[in-house]
């Protein structure tokens, strides 16, 4: 999308109701990242190593996440490798 | 029982002085003893705000130091007998407050004062953890932008957790949010969030909306906190909120764009 029909489709919303989507996804987004295990960091530097055994890859192609469902949680982890 | 409440926002500069100040006086005018202690070391303002600038003497870090005694650093407000201020002192050191410091100097507030207003200062380092650490309840003073909005969120997170309630598992702080610099002709046109919109984001309970008023600047300018300009439109919503937080139920007023006169109309220009 080129940079003017970006702006353009955005001035049909006005610039609360932007302003009120983009809060909700990042406020959603940092209360997620707060109340993750304090572990998670150093688990994503390990991982990070394991992997750079085998394939290299740089410290932001690598993503770890912990979701609440319910009862359970999930580890979601995702890695981007390099093109072949 | 003593009530410790902090007025915090995160974001500086979207009222925390403003509300702890009419906040504070408008609990003193209910009839309860009650203190305002102002947190911002080095940028005190307090002191202008409720008019008693000349007469500080002694400082929250003087009587942590033990140089001077707490009735010493007190300073009564001229116009309510039952009204208190505690002003910042006004050094460089960001150390002068402690927590042992703090704490003491609270409980010895408790013992005197049926509410402890603190005044915090921005930001969500020691001086805004200080602030809020030993509160019962808190007002997150918010404006209807982007910015204010998410750092309210993240305040209301260290509330949630690095609070001495979070710390010692008791029941958690109070939250209050109270929407400050609104302005219902920009919420009409779209240009600004609404009070709806500000609420379902930070789900928390709705203290209280503060219109943008020029009565506010004036109030400063006067040192007399604006609540007691009984007149204005900012005046009587932070009395209605003050006696919502005293359990009153009031309707909320000044969200709606208000009715020019047939003056105004005629010659535009605004109030
Ligand atoms: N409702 C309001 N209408 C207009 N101006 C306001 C209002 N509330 C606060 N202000 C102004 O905003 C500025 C910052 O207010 P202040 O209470 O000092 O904020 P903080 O303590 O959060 O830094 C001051 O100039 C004050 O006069
Ligand atoms: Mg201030």
């Amino acid at each position: 999308m080129s940079l003017f029909a970006f702006f353009r489709d955005r001035k049909k919303q006005n610039s609360a109701s932007i302003a009120k989507e983009r809060l909700q996804i990042i406020v959603a987004h940092e209360r997620g990242l707060h109340s993750q295990p304090d572990y998670l960091p150093q688990l994503q530097k390990d991982l990070l190593e394991v992997i750079r055994k085998y394939v290299p890859i740089e410290q932001d192609q690598i993503q770890v996440e912990l979701e609440n469902q319910g009862n359970c949680s999930i580890l979601e982890l995702n890695i981007t490798l390099p093109d072949r | 029982m003593a009530n410790v409440l902090v007025v915090t926002s995160g974001k500086g500069g979207v009222g925390k002085t403003t509300s702890s100040a009419a906040i504070g006086t408008g609990l003193a005018l209910r009839g309860h003893k009650t203190v305002i202690v102002d947190f911002d070391v080095g940028l005190r303002n307090l002191d202008l705000i409720m008019g008693c600038e000349r007469r500080v003497v002694y400082d929250f870090v003087n009587v942590i130091n033990n140089e001077a005694t707490l009735s010493q650093a007190l300073i009564k407000d001229k116009r309510l007998d039952n009204l208190y201020v505690l002003a910042a002192s006004q050094t460089r050191d960001k150390d002068a407050l402690t927590l042992e410091g703090v704490g003491k100097v609270i409980e010895e507030l408790k013992q005197n004062f049926e509410y402890v207003v603190c005044d915090s200062p921005a930001g969500i380092e020691k001086g805004a953890h200080l602030a809020m650490y030993f509160a019962d309840e808190a007002i997150i003073v918010t404006n209807p932008e982007v910015s204010s909005v998410r750092d309210s969120d993240r305040m209301l997170g260290l509330l949630a957790s690095k609070s001495r309630r979070a710390e010692n598992g008791e029941e958690p702080i109070k939250e209050h949010l109270l929407l400050t610099r609104y302005n219902p002709e920009r919420v009409t046109k779209g240009e600004m969030l609404g009070v709806e919109d500000v609420e379902e984001i930070l789900a928390i309970r709705l203290l209280g909306v503060i219109p943008e008023s020029q009565a506010v600047l004036k109030a400063s300018n006067q040192g007399v906190p604006v609540i007691l300009d009984e007149q204005s439109d900012a005046g009587q919503a932070y009395s209605d909120s003050v006696d919502r937080l005293l359990g009153k139920e009031m309707p909320h007023r000044f969200l709606d764009v208000k009715k020019k006169g047939f003056l105004q109309r005629l010659f535009g220009g605004s109030e």
